[in-house]
């Protein structure tokens, strides 16, 4: 397949006045900047009952009793409840990525019943008229715990003989996932790689657990009736969850309907299937009335799911003159109490990914999913290739400095060359399309790279106590989830199709339905645009439907920047099932061969003869009063079709950061900020350029001011915005963005998604830059989140230093109450 | 319980309200004002970010009897006469939303700040904005919003018509007249 072969010239408007490519202003926007919004919690129901959540103070403890009678007894209370009240039908929150066969799932109640294994989980709950009524009750439940040893630090929980996080489980680890290229048949086996090896370069890195910590906190909305139950929620998946709760909670599919209405972000931690969604429907079927729960910020941080979390050990070998020749990962991955939705296939997406753009010939990765007591963690903004991105360009960053190679002459002798596309990886991906030359010679332009250097070397001969630092990212990354084969064969629950179907009005107004379903990224706009495009019609003609599965009943939402490059996708194809049915029908109003018709600016005109013509939106009347259509075809040109794609989506960019390091406080302040990305052919370059905006802010804010820190407790100290900083307007640089296109070549609008490329790229271009400032000081790695103390300790270089630097019990590091206080800094 | 007596939006409401009610509650639960919206408990995301007699307060920080006798202005009274306020036409011109949930506390917090300050510098935009947390846009295209909406005069609270609305305007317009597609109902 060729790029130019299978590009959909949209065929309703004339490439002069195509709508994909324009920086539409977006359809969204008017009611968001009005308050004219329809968020989860600003709805109500007649008769709505307030739940409230009673949750566990202690990581890990048996429940000996819990006593809900004193809530009754408040005023407004209508019910309360326990775990035990639900223990006969509260089913399981599902798990859907059983990664290996032997995947040892230890089961994830929504309220806990007789063992509470995190803070933060469910232990009762309370429903009253209003929401102050049902918090004011919680503190009348008197709950019974008998205290169980607490495990947090992965290194320890995986030893044997380690005190056990579920007592009916045999070890603490839940699955052992390997990919050897040798085994595989994709390239060949490390040991020989290293054993013969001229060089070899192995680091312990620390992927900290973070906080998706989206605006909107969650908010779910249950109304029971009958048979079945209309959920409105604060989701990302709204098909995914109907499903999952007629599998788990044993409602038919086809009684239960899912509205995600307004959703005010997610980024990935909206992908889930919640307890506090099954809490409201079970509440409302038992109480026979609509519950509805919204949680607050500390509850959102202390109990929705956390992202990353893991230990890396990484071993790359080169020769001499830097060309690499194999690459070892050994992975812990926190899956925090329980395997909730994605959860063990989150660094599993990671797994394809370490190799990136470089010509690795040896691979091997094996993961283990451990078990600890703290939030179970999900997926975060490029789940799982977050962390292979930073992992492997802080390596390349470090064999560079061993081989006193210029880094970026080390990555070039390495990277796939854009002549050698498509190009399948030691990890078995087959790339289809990049340039990773063009990103970077553009972005070095844009940097002003040698100007830069020259500088960095005049405040290192000058003494400067402001040092300068360079750091690259020059990523790719798999996104656009995904081949539904592909999702099977590593025993994914689901596929990773979508589907769209296109209504035409009869007035020629056009319906679009899509299993997408957004949260912020504009599909209304962008969506408006494709099938403008596709079917001629004028963007405002365009109405995008989406979010409620009694409208869109097929979908498999959003999330893995799957939206553009499958769903997208899968409005083209339908709006191409749209212009074939009107074809026929135009054919016979005009009374000639359907072979003979053009179809251009939104209307059938008879080759020859362009006067003789009739619009797409004409037909659509035409079609609705259905006098006159021929024999043996259906009088509608509503289509509906399911785009599978047969590959990945490989987006790719370089990242270039500049940081000042101040030596003698540590504090860490971004000077430039350069990224090129080439996320293929753009429908919509300002929401395109949003994106990569909002993904820097959230992959800077990993490396320098986030991290969920968990004290010797297992208390998350971490659990308001005071203590876990996502970043202000002032504690972020000014972002010069660009973009190279390199047309996707699987699939017809050439594009590549870009909802987590920013987030992917930018944690390793911004550690590297603060070690490149300091690294003639002996620095050589400093754990993110690199806050003043962390830097400042570094360069200490003091015996404790790296310990100190680790931070939370998590990761082998500060034990005392003190030190743990040290280490919970933020922006600075 | 104690009686109030508050303008919000230009219309005087009264009633009984709990003396530990909060305002945003009281705006959201009381008025059914949604367009309000709360982001957290600490008072660090802004989200809830309001007018009180012509200063941007955070709503979840007052109490709604300490605004007895005060004008509120929410982001739903910032439009007038059907049309956008200028910062709010700014942030759609450039992009400066996303999901939207910080948007309403932003543009409240944006208008005060050109209030006090009609000129400001990119640093001071940034300084001025830093109560009020975005999780999807990494402030940059607010920043370009609010630089527009001092070029046009914005801090003026009272000049609140757009002088010219552009066709992007018109085409959102009319698209909203039939966005029923969040909707619940």
């Amino acid at each position: 397949m060729t790029v130019t072969e299978d590009r959909v010239e949209a065929s309703g408007h004339s490439a002069t006045d195509r709508e994909v490519g324009k920086s539409r202003k977006r359809k969204e926007d008017l009611r968001l900047l009005t308050g004219r919004t329809t968020w989860t919690d600003n709805h109500s129901l007649p008769g709505m009952l307030h739940m409230a959540i009673l949750r566990s103070p202690v990581a890990h403890a048996k429940i000996t009793n819990v006593d809900v009678s004193g809530a009754l007894d408040r005023p407004g209370v209508i019910a309360a409840f326990s775990g035990q009240d639900f223990a006969e039908e509260q089913g399981v929150i599902p798990c859907a990525w059983p990664v290996t066969p032997d995947m040892v799932n230890p089961g994830h109640p929504s309220i806990a019943v007789g063992q509470v294994n995190h803070v933060g989980e469910a232990v009762a709950i309370v429903l009253a008229r209003t929401k102050a009524a049902a918090q004011d009750a919680l503190e009348a439940i008197d709950v019974d715990y008998e205290a169980l040893p607490v495990v947090l630090d992965m290194e320890e929980t995986v030893k044997d003989g380690a005190d056990l996080v579920h007592s009916h489980t045999e070890s603490n680890t839940s699955f052992r996932w390997v990919f050897d290229a040798g085994e595989a048949g994709t390239g060949t086996s490390t040991d020989e790689a290293f054993s013969g090896a001229e060089v070899t370069v192995s680091r312990r890195f620390i992927q900290q657990r973070l906080i998706p910590a989206f605006m909107e906190p969650r908010s779910s909305l249950a109304d029971f009736q009958g048979e079945g139950v209309t959920l409105w929620s604060a989701t990302q998946v709204p098909h995914i969850l109907r499903l999952m709760i007629a599998l788990s909670l044993g409602i038919p599919e086809h009684k239960v309907r899912v509205i995600a209405p307004d959703v005010g972000g997610g980024f990935g931690g909206k992908l889930q299937v919640t307890p506090e969604e099954f809490l409201v429907i079970l509440a409302s079927r038992r109480v026979g009335k609509p519950v509805k729960y919204t949680e607050s910020r500390s509850e959102s941080l202390l109990s929705a799911h956390h992202g990353r979390d893991q230990i890396q050990y990484i071993d790359i070998a080169a020769k001499r003159d830097g060309t690499v020749t194999g690459l070892r990962v050994r992975l812990l991955a926190d899956m925090g109490a329980y395997l909730r939705l994605v959860s063990p296939g989150v660094p599993i997406l990671g797994a394809f990914m370490y190799p990136a753009i470089y010509k690795f010939p040896a691979y091997n990765f094996t993961c283990d999913g451990v078990f600890t007591n703290k939030t179970p963690t999900d997926a975060y903004r490029g789940a799982g290739r977050p962390e292979a991105t930073f992992a492997i360009e802080r390596i390349m960053d470090e064999l560079a400095a061993e081989l006193d190679m210029d880094p970026m002459e080390l990555r070039r002798k390495n990277w796939i060359t854009h002549e050698e596309f498509p190009f399948t990886t030691v990890a078995g991906l087959t790339y289809d399309s990049g340039n990773y030359e063009a990103a970077t010679d553009k972005a070095l332009e844009m940097f002003g790279w040698d100007d830069l250097r020259a500088e960095q070397q005049q405040r290192r001969d000058a003494g400067d106590p402001i040092q300068l630092g360079l750091g690259i990212s020059t990523f790719t990354e798999m996104c656009g989830l995904a081949p539904s084969r592909v999702l099977g064969s590593l025993s994914y629950g689901a596929g990773g199709w979508e589907t769209a179907s296109i209504r035409m009005l009869p007035s020629g107004k056009v319906e679009v339905v899509t299993g997408s379903s957004p949260h912020g990224q504009g599909h209304d706009t962008a969506w408006s645009q494709i099938v403008a495009d596709q079917l001629g019609v004028g963007f405002d003609d365009v109405e995008v439907l989406h979010g409620d599965t009694a409208s869109s009943p097929r979908g498999l939402d959003s999330y893995g920047s799957r939206s553009l490059v499958v769903g997208g996708i899968a409005v083209v194809k339908a709006a191409e099932k749209v212009v074939a049915k009107a074809r026929k029908i135009a054919a016979h109003l005009l009374e000639a061969n359907e072979d003979d018709l053009d179809f251009k600016d939104g209307s059938f005109s008879v080759r020859g003869t362009p006067d003789t013509k009739i619009g797409i939106q004409e037909t659509a009347l035409a079609v609705f009063a259905a006098h006159n259509y021929p024999e043996g075809i259906e009088p509608s040109l509503d289509s509906e079709a399911t785009f599978d794609p047969e590959n990945f989506s490989f987006p790719h960019g370089t990242h270039l950061c500049a940081t000042e390091v101040d030596t003698e406080t540590g504090r860490v302040t971004i000077r430039k900020y350069v990224c090129v990305d080439d996320v293929g052919e753009l429908v919509n370059p300002v929401i395109v350029e949003g994106q990569v905006h909002g993904g820097l802010a959230q992959g800077i804010a990993q490396a320098l001011f986030e991290e969920a820190v968990y004290d010797a407790e297992g208390n998350l100290t971490t659990g308001t915005f005071v203590d876990y900083t996502i970043p202000s307007a002032t504690d972020l640089p000014h972002f010069d963005t660009a973009n190279t296109v390199t047309a996707s070549t699987t699939n017809p609008l050439g594009v590549k998604g870009v909802g987590e490329a920013g987030c992917i790229a930018s944690t390793p271009a911004v550690v590297n830059a603060v070690v490149d400032a300091v690294r003639h000081r002996g620095v050589n790695d400093v754990q993110m989140p690199m806050t003043p103390e962390r830097v400042w300790r570094a360069l200490q270089g003091d015996q404790d230093s790296e310990r100190a630097a680790e931070g939370t019990n998590a990761y082998g590091g500060a034990t005392t109450e003190d030190e743990k206080l040290l280490d919970t800094g933020g922006p600075s | 319980m104690t009686q109030i007596s508050v303008t919000v939006d230009g219309i005087k409401e009264v009633g009984e309200v709990e003396p530990r009610l909060l305002l945003v509650h009281y705006l959201r639960e009381n008025l059914g004002k949604v367009g309000t919206v709360v982001g957290c408990d600490t008072s660090n995301c802004g989200a809830c970010t309001v007018h009180l007699n012509g200063e941007s307060v955070k709503s979840c920080s007052v109490l709604a009897v300490q605004a007895d006798g005060c004008e509120v202005t929410t982001i739903e009274g910032l439009s007038q006469n059907g049309e956008l306020h200028p910062m709010q036409q700014a942030f759609h011109d450039k992009h400066g939303l996303q999901c939207g949930f910080c948007t309403p506390g932003m543009i409240m917090a944006a208008v005060d700040l050109l209030k006090e300050n009609p000129n400001p510098s990119e640093h001071e935009i940034r300084e001025g904005i830093e109560g009020n947390l975005c999780r999807c846009t990494g402030y940059q295209n607010i920043v370009s919003a609010i630089q527009q909406a001092a070029g046009q005069g914005a801090g003026d609270a009272v000049q609140t018509t757009v002088s010219a609305i552009d066709q992007g305007a018109n085409a959102t317009a009319g698209a909203s007249a039939g966005q029923s597609t969040g909707d619940a109902a």
